[in-house]
């Protein structure tokens, strides 16, 4: 018997390929994630190692807080100097090199005097010491170390694109303006041939601490003398350490450092895996379906199997095998098309200005695991129904022309109401409970979305026949003859129309909901900025969000035209335990360019801040139990306290904050923070671009621009996000495709007789294709008649919930067209083969088939 | 007579006392209900002797096929009984259903009803492969010769005529040595030519193998190689002949009402 099912699948190849399909995507999908966060997790994991692969133990500066742009505290030559004479310590070396912070910073500046990397990726700048090479992570490429004060080496991946050679000058800038260096040698950090983007500028340890403005080193590494273990010599150097020092093994800090990536990682896997599991779901729905026409159509032959002696249970087993197969190789395929597909992911995200960092491709045994098990058990699961629906096939359908498989009574259409009920509840709860963003609510907002789409899905047969009167009306109208019988084919078996159609409605309602939530984004972000921001001008990083050299600030001042500039510097700080973002204003000048919206306190209160005094954000003042004039203490990256007491209590709005929880004065900042750097620095005038531009020649990293221009540059990460939305829903969308073409071919291959009837009776070719092409139109449009509305549905309960944070709902009226548009192209393309197959029949052996 | 068929018949013997292959008491079979109501069978008892065809012959309407269907456990009487084998088969589960299929009932199709990805011979021992039994080769190969089918056997449905699919059919319907093997319209589907070779194939059966056979047909040609013919009108047993010749089939099918 199992042969038999075999023999039967075999010999339906074309039709089981085309149902692998629906399934295949979606285990790309899932194997392509796996293989691109390994590889970039490895890459990762040898930098990391690599970074201390002979060393016993490693002094740092303790990380006091989280995301500082000013960094850690660092260590002291005389600790350096005092390691050294230990008894247990056979060397000891002390570095500029700190791959999470942001203190070990450089930019690098092309040949066209801008900044090589500006999208966000890291510009390290390392200071180390060559002749300890036992401790350097870098590995020289050509050339030499860098000695002398205007030396550097740089990545060779850099030099390569950019055309440097050994020999070349080269600009870079760190904490001050730029200088010009001569590049010595180029290196690769351990193995790695690049670091995903990043750029890499060596110096020598004095150059290093000048450009960087760091005193000291950011790590000493430490080797222990032989037999002494590195257990022991930790410690040891614990004793010797001050209290803003700390030590670890060489594992221990390898595996501290890989902490944050691997977070990173790990949310990027979630976030892939996300998009494989919708395509799955659609893919479960195609599975479904095109097993449910495969079981009717063998009605007559699983009777006579029955008529032969076959149980029950053995046609189950057969249809369930046949599933299993096709899930095999469907999982198969996916899982090998996944390799090229990460790829593929990483060059879109590449595409998007994240470039990871590359190594060759890791394929670990649980991504073979998953892929493989996830593909089967989901065909498995989507073919259950339509095996079950083939053990009720009676022996008597063998003999009995056109007997139907008895059904149960239809339970679709209740249930799917009931699903619709408990969907509408669990998103009313997420939404309108104003919690909107804590892990249950957002669990019960997916889970309202999942159940609402089946809900539909189970509903939407009785609502077929409706709608494919609608937007059939213009297939009726245009397609004469051929456009009604479309309309006719289309609800002559609405399950089937509803099932195809609910494929593409997942994928059409969630960019939709993307589509709607965005442009809500889109509003309050722009809103947030306008309501913010009273400068003419505005000078950012070129990233628009990491911070700028203090100095920018004075240097853009001093532009012509410029009548006032204030600078905003950024950096986090502690308090308690609790870490806060800090910002620094000028008292005098801050309230021409920055809009605040007082809860206590006013811009006088402000004009007059002294060195003590701080603003603190409500949500700040409420979590720390702060009134005006009640006094705290605050502690910078490096670990200084500062006394402070609150002068007013201030709320900016929810989204695009430009300050933080805690405002004072540039003055009390520089005095407080390491390496003081400007987040933003806001400008009154009537300047020119060239004369800002050349005012700011010497920081490349600042990028002057209007406020207009600047407000559109920071929500412009909501379209890139949109983008990498669509393009990844987009594969659940060629899923449904999939899902519409076999439908397509099976209700042609089944219509056989009937197609050659019409022909017969005077049906052209043209008109039987365009028949087709029709019904595969309707069905989209149906898809997207339900899609749409559900998508903007949700879109309207979350908007309502993020209503606080000053999102308001608006309908995207040109994509939601484009999305219908696309719905139809999509008909029309799934209807292609289908259609030349419905037009090239053999009229005469169409009418004998049977 | 060879010694399979031989074996066989002192099988027969064996159970010579034992109750008849099929027996129908008072099937009525009624479909639909309320006003448009329809009685299909109105009370037929039969009993279908050993090692003999019975043909069943009426008109369309006339409940032939509601007949046969109920006798082969497939379609379910609205009243009264049928036993095959001695076993009361109406109240049977599913499961029960299917093992008495695969003991004790061939089936012989109209449109054949094989399947397309198998082979004539695979097609033939399926019912044996469905019970996870395997052919008997000298069985297998006796069958073969005596449907003339030992060149065709690596041939699928689609490369043989309709007359050698039915011969498959047939050899399908007689691989498991079945009590009864039901034929419903077996030449329905056929030239005359081709219908007279299977009939004589069905004949041959009953003779050399004592093949208990019940055939529907509305073909009189086919009626003549019966031992018995009943005619059907009605949902009623309204003639009954032995051996009858082709002009008393046509005389009794002018004669029987409805027609």
């Amino acid at each position: 018997m199992t042969g038999v099912a075999l023999r039967g699948l075999l010999a339906r190849r074309v039709r089981a390929v085309l149902t692998a399909l629906a399934i295949v995507l979606g285990v790309a999908m899932v194997s392509g994630s796996f293989v691109l966060t390994d590889t970039i997790s490895k890459a990762f994991d040898s930098i990391f190692t690599s970074s201390y692969s002979h060393t016993d133990a490693v002094v740092s500066g303790k990380k006091l807080v989280d995301y500082s742009n000013g960094g850690n505290a660092t260590v002291s030559q005389s600790l350096l100097e005092r390691i050294k004479r230990m008894p247990d310590v056979e060397a000891a070396s002390g570095a500029l090199i700190d791959l999470n912070g942001d203190s070990t910073h450089a930019t690098l500046i092309g040949r066209d005097g801008k900044a090589i990397q500006s999208n966000g990726n890291p510009t390290f700048g390392f200071g180390i010491d060559p002749s300890q090479s036992r401790f350097n992570p870098l590995k020289l490429k050509s050339g030499t170390w860098a000695t002398g004060g205007h030396d550097v080496v740089i990545d060779s991946e850099t030099a390569k694109k950019h055309h440097f050679h050994v020999g070349d000058t080269i600009g870079v800038a760190a904490s001050g303006p730029k200088e010009r260096f001569r590049i010595v040698g180029t290196a690769t950090y351990g193995d790695v041939q690049s670091l995903g983007g990043a750029t890499l500028a060596i110096f020598s340890i004095p150059t290093a601490q000048r450009l960087l403005d760091l005193d000291g080193y950011s790590v000493i590494s430490v080797a222990a003398k032989p037999g002494v273990s590195s257990g022991t010599l930790v410690s040891d150097l614990k004793r010797e350490l001050p209290q803003t020092a700390q030590v670890r093994t060489g594992k221990e800090q390898a595996n501290e450092d890989k902490k944050g990536v691997a977070s990173f990682i790990s949310f990027i896997r979630g976030f892939l895996l996300g998009f494989g599991g919708i395509a799955l779901f659609v893919g479960a729905f195609v599975i479904f379906n095109t097993l449910s026409i495969t079981v009717a159509q063998r009605t007559r032959e699983l009777a006579t199997l029955r008529t032969l002696g076959a149980s029950r249970r053995q046609v189950l087993r057969s249809v369930v095998l046949e599933s299993f197969v096709i899930g095999l190789l469907a999982s198969a395929i996916g899982l090998v098309s996944g390799f090229g597909l990460a790829k593929g992911l990483s060059s879109l995200f590449g595409a998007l200005g994240l470039t990871l960092p590359q190594a060759s491709s890791v394929y670990a045994t649980h991504t073979f695991v998953i892929s493989l098990l996830l593909g089967v058990v989901v065909t498995v699961l989507a073919g259950f129904v339509p095996a079950l629906r083939a053990t009720r096939v009676p022996p008597i359908a063998a003999v009995r022309e056109g007997a139907v498989i008895q059904r149960k009574k239809r339970l679709g259409p209740a249930a799917g109401v009931v699903l619709f009920g408990i969907a509408s509840a669990l998103i009313a709860y997420a939404t309108l409970g104003g919690h909107l963003g804590s892990g249950k609510s957002l669990l019960a907002l997916a889970g309202g979305a999942l159940l609402g789409l089946l809900g539909v899905a189970g509903f939407a047969p009785v609502l077929v026949t409706a709608l494919a009167g609608v937007v059939g009306i213009p297939a009726r109208r245009l397609g004469g003859a051929a456009g009604r019988l479309a309309t006719d084919n289309a609800t002559r078996n609405p399950a089937r129309t509803a099932s195809t159609a609910a494929a593409l409605m997942i994928g059409l309602a969630l960019v939709t909901f993307v589509a709607v939530l965005g442009k809500g984004l889109h509003g309050s972000v722009d809103r947030a900025l306008n309501k913010q921001v009273a400068a003419d001008w505005v000078v950012t990083s070129q990233n628009g969000w990491s911070s700028f050299p203090a100095a920018a600030g004075t240097a853009a001042a001093k532009a012509p035209g410029v009548t006032l500039a204030s600078s905003i510097r950024s950096d986090r700080g502690r308090i308690g335990k609790a870490n806060v973002t800090v910002n620094g204003v000028e008292p005098a000048t801050i309230t021409r360019v920055y809009h605040f919206q007082w809860k206590q306190g006013s811009d006088v209160t402000l004009a007059k801040l002294d060195g003590h005094g701080a603003l603190v954000k409500q949500a700040f003042a409420k979590k720390h139990d702060l009134a005006v004039g009640d006094g705290f203490t605050l502690r910078s990256p490096a670990g200084k306290p500062i006394r402070l007491t609150v002068a007013a209590i201030f709320q900016p709005p929810r989204v695009m904050e430009l300050l933080g929880g805690v405002v004072i004065s540039n003055d009390a900042f520089d005095r407080t923070f390491p390496r003081p750097t400007n987040s933003l620095t806001l400008i009154k005038g009537s300047p020119t671009q060239a004369g800002l531009d050349r005012a700011l020649a010497a920081f490349p990293d600042a990028k002057p621009q209007t406020r207009a221009h600047y407000v559109t540059a920071q929500s412009s990460f909501i379209n890139t996000m949109l983008n990498l939305l669509y393009v990844l829903l987009a594969l659940s969308v060629i899923v449904s495709l999939f899902g519409m073409l076999n439908t397509l071919v099976l209700s042609v291959f089944e219509r056989t007789r009937e197609l050659g009837m019409l022909r017969a009776v005077g049906m052209t070719r043209r008109q039987a294709r365009r028949m087709v092409r029709h019904e595969s139109v309707i069905t989209a449009l149906i898809g997207a008649a339900l899609g749409l509305p559900l998508g903007i549905m949700l879109a309207a309960a979350v908007t309502h919930a993020l209503g606080k944070y000053g999102v308001t709902f608006s309908l995207p009226v040109a994509s939601l067209v484009i999305f219908t548009v696309a719905a139809m192209i999509a008909g029309i393309l799934a209807a292609i083969a289908p259609a030349r197959r419905a037009s090239r029949l053999n009229v005469l052996e169409a009418l004998q088939y049977e | 007579m060879n010694a399979a068929a031989a074996a066989l018949t002192d099988e027969r013997v064996l159970i010579d006392h034992s109750p008849p292959a099929v027996a129908a008491h008072e099937v009525a079979r009624r479909y639909g209900e309320g006003d448009t109501a329809v009685d299909a069978l109105r009370g037929v008892s039969l009993e279908v002797p050993d090692r003999q065809l019975t043909a069943v012959m009426g008109s369309s309407g006339s409940g032939k096929s509601t007949l046969m269907h109920i006798l082969a456990g497939l379609d379910q009487p609205t009243s009264g009984s049928v036993e095959i084998a001695g076993v009361e088969i109406t109240s049977l589960k599913d499961n029960d259903l299917t093992k008495l299929r695969r003991q004790h009932i061939g089936f012989v199709f109209q449109f054949f009803n094989l399947l397309p990805m198998l082979t004539a011979e695979e097609n033939g021992v399926l019912p044996l492969t469905i019970a996870g039994r395997r052919p008997e080769r000298a069985w297998l190969e006796q069958l073969l010769d005596s449907v003339g089918l030992q060149d065709r056997r690596k041939h699928r449905p689609s490369e043989l005529s309709g007359g050698q699919q039915q011969r498959v059919a047939i050899a399908r319907a007689l691989v498991s040595r079945p009590t009864v093997l039901f034929a419903d319209e077996p030449t329905g589907n056929l030239d005359s030519a081709t219908s007279a070779e299977i009939l004589e194939l069905v004949r041959r059966s009953v003779d050399e193998l004592g093949q208990t056979t019940v055939m529907v047909t509305h073909d009189a040609s086919a009626a003549t190689i019966a031992d018995r013919v009943l005619f059907l009108a009605d949902g009623q047993i309204a003639k009954s002949l032995a051996r009858p010749s082709q002009a008393q089939v046509i005389d009794a099918i002018q004669e029987v009402p409805g027609q």
